[in-house]
């Protein structure tokens, strides 16, 4: 911390009330911490195992073959006139980052336990570092798609390339409003932690991971769009396969309802915030 | 006329009891929801912390003791804005780093190097920081060879070298620290009490420091704060303020059968209890606080029952500061069997005890009788309130902590000869 910001330096700790603003100016002098807590995550993900960071690879790679046998040979899922399993893994791409930032974000507050209760910083930190740390699993993840799709002869579209950022962050942003309000509902009630799988599970079921968009009636679609991911992967599809227009609109309301998402969990989180090391 | 770098107006803070530890599950939220009996008549409420003023300027080194469960630690998570306070305000004009715990986000699969990245970050220092100042903690904790060694595989007394020695070079304007020399051997807690007087008065940082053990505050602190039931009851230059604590445990600790009774946080077996466990001096006057030389004597009574083969009495006295046993003496009370239903009460006598000023937390320890390894039926660790024993001589003097104090005995000792060769070299 540098000498000058110290001078006239002075706060006050006061009992929380009412609305709370987020203390961005604080957040941004905690910027390294948060830097820190990911390369923490990363280094430790993969520490005494044998392939370390092939995990990264070969975890979509396993999903991918067993949804191809069970979904694409025996229950013949239609793709959209693709292979199954290129199919399925355009899908399984975002849906993994999606999956891992939303789960270790909920639990994040609960791991980090012991130091959320003996120091103090914005806890807000905590979240956002573990939402973003799984992006890495991601690029892992890309590769193998790119060598899927010289495999398969399926060159992904520039727009599909240069919207994948994009779609990233919208997972990101739907990822980590979800996983805030979760996150502080976990430190208080732990029921969170064994309730998780089982949404995660329904929420795959209600995206077109394994199944395309088409499947669902052309009435309901935008209703299906509420959930984030749904227009974020069938986007994804849509032009990393070329499997028809990128569908913009869905795509709209997915980013509208992920930032709903992460203005509720922000708030949830805000008013939680104070209060937990008293609760977790 | 400087502000004070901290100024606490009516501080309180409420606890509702039964939430300070345990998390809710669901259902009983659910289950509080439907019920039909109101909330606040089941859980009571607790104030931790209540109508607390005081103001710390800028430099000072402040002592915070009172006894378990007082409100200190409340009070520090308080000023650290771990836990946000019920009541009052407290305004804050420094950077505060606390220190509530050794090794705070240390992760055992990383590497000693990386952890002092990590904690460093976690306490609040910059990555440049931490570089600049990485030659220096590494040779602080004399953890060289195994830098690159998982914290996993450390012992626990190179754990806590490390995790001082990143904590010992935080730069802050007020630094926290909360009963953190408990652990780790004597001669590290001896550099880190160096250390910390050295932040304190030479680097003119202003520092909150908790502890049981007075030694380390009375040669850290000019000021105390005496904490009881979550108010402040002195505050006022150490000495005194070490009286006033001594004056509070005496009065406390005369009736001790409820603790006594109380045996759920007591590994027993059932066959004996303890029954009373009392602290005399030699005319048979119940107290806690004995100057160095008198006599004490521990009366201790028991219940037997179920039948036991053989009982043998123990008494350990621990270190305030490490906890380890500074000394223990053991009788054997009966070889034969005794049957259940039989009462007894031992008394044991100390000597003129040579014990040096400090809190010597006790240990009671009912067991077989047989060797080599007897059974153990009861134990009073540290239930009771230790024995403090004060020095006439040191009380009242801040500058006593010099090397001849130093330690827990003061054994017989002399000069017996001290030759002096020419001029250079004199005095070896």
């Amino acid at each position: 911390m540098d000498k000058t910001s110290t001078r006239n330096f002075e706060y006050e700790i006061t009992p929380p009330q009412g609305f709370v603003r987020i203390n961005f100016p604080e957040i941004w002098r905690y910027r390294e911490l948060l830097y820190v807590f990911a390369w923490r995550d990363i280094k430790v993900r993969y520490k005494q195992t044998l392939v370390g960071i092939a995990w990264a690879v070969f975890q979509p790679l396993m999903t991918m073959i067993i949804f191809s046998v069970f979904f694409g040979r025996l229950a013949k899922v239609p793709s959209d006139g693709t292979p199954y399993p290129i199919f399925v893994y355009s899908g399984l791409l975002l849906w993994n980052y999606f999956s891992t930032a939303l789960t270790s974000a909920s639990n994040c507050l609960v791991e980090n336990e012991s130091i959320v209760k003996k120091v103090y910083f914005p806890r807000l930190i905590l979240p956002v570092a573990t939402a973003v740390t799984p992006t890495i699993d991601f690029f892992f993840a890309l590769l193998v798609f790119f060598g899927l799709a010289i495999f398969y002869k399926f060159p992904p579209s520039a727009l599909g390339l240069v919207m994948l950022p994009v779609l990233l962050l919208v997972s990101l942003v739907a990822a980590s409003g979800l996983g805030l309000a979760l996150a502080a509902l976990n430190a208080k009630y732990r029921d969170v932690r064994y309730i998780l799988p089982f949404f995660i599970q329904i929420l795959l079921f209600v995206t077109p991971v394994i199944y395309p968009v088409g499947l669902i009636p052309e009435r309901w679609r935008f209703l299906m769009f509420f959930n984030p991911m749904a227009g974020v992967i069938s986007f994804a599809r849509n032009t990393l396969l070329g499997t028809g227009a990128p569908d913009w609109r869905g795509l709209m309301i997915s980013a509208g309802a992920s930032l709903l998402f992460l203005f509720v969990g922000l708030m949830y989180f805000r008013r939680t915030e104070r209060f937990l090391a008293d609760v977790l | 006329m400087m502000k004070p770098i901290i100024e606490a107006r009516n501080v309180g803070k409420k606890f509702r009891i039964g939430t300070q530890q345990s998390y809710y599950s669901l259902r009983d939220t659910m289950a509080g929801a439907f019920s039909l009996k109101k909330k606040s008549a089941v859980r009571g409420e607790l104030w931790a912390l209540k109508g607390l003023n005081f103001s710390v300027k800028s430099g000072e080194a402040v002592g915070i003791i009172g006894r378990n469960g007082a409100g200190k630690s409340t009070l520090l998570k308080v000023i650290s804005q771990i836990t946000p306070p019920t009541t009052g305000k407290i305004t804050m004009r420094g950077r505060v780093a606390s220190l509530l715990e050794v090794g705070t986000g240390f992760h055992p699969e990383l590497t000693g190097r990386e952890n002092i990245y990590l904690n460093g970050a976690i306490l609040g220092m910059t990555r440049r920081e931490i570089k600049r100042k990485f030659a220096q903690i590494v040779a602080f904790s004399e953890i060289e060879k195994f830098l690159d060694t998982p914290v996993k595989r450390y012992s626990s007394g190179m754990y806590v070298r490390l995790a001082f020695a990143v904590a010992a070079h935080l730069e802050p304007e007020v630094l926290i620290v909360d009963e953190v020399l408990a652990v780790g051997d004597a001669g590290f807690q001896k550099k880190c009490l160096g250390k910390m007087e050295e932040v304190s008065a030479k680097e003119g940082r202003t520092v909150l420091f908790v502890s049981h053990n007075m030694q380390a505050i009375s040669s850290l602190c000019r000021r105390c704060l005496l904490i009881d039931r979550g108010k402040i009851i002195s505050d006022a230059p150490t000495d005194r303020v070490i009286n006033a604590y001594n004056r509070l445990l005496r009065e406390i600790s005369t009736d001790n059968r409820s603790i006594i009774r109380d045996r759920r946080r007591r590994p027993a077996t059932g066959h004996l209890y303890f029954t009373e466990a009392s602290v005399e001096d030699s005319r048979g006057q119940k107290r806690f606080s004995f100057e160095s030389g008198e006599t004490v004597r521990f009366k201790i009574s028991y219940e037997i029952k179920e039948d036991v083969n053989g009982l043998a009495l123990a008494i350990g006295l621990r270190s305030g500061v490490s906890r380890e046993f500074v000394t223990t003496t053991r009788f054997v009370l009966s070889e034969k069997e005794v049957p259940a239903g039989t009462r007894g009460t031992a008394v044991v006598e100390l000597e003129k005890i040579p014990l040096r000023l400090g809190e010597y937390p006790l240990y009671f320890h009912l067991g077989g009788s047989a060797e080599p390894k007897p059974a153990c039926y009861d134990i009073l660790d540290d239930l009771l309130p230790p024995l403090i024993v004060t020095d006439r001589s040191y009380l009242g003097n801040p500058t006593f902590f010099k090397p001849y104090s130093v330690g827990y005995f003061s054994l017989p000792s002399k000069l017996v000869s001290h030759q002096i060769k020419g001029r250079k070299n004199a005095q070896r």
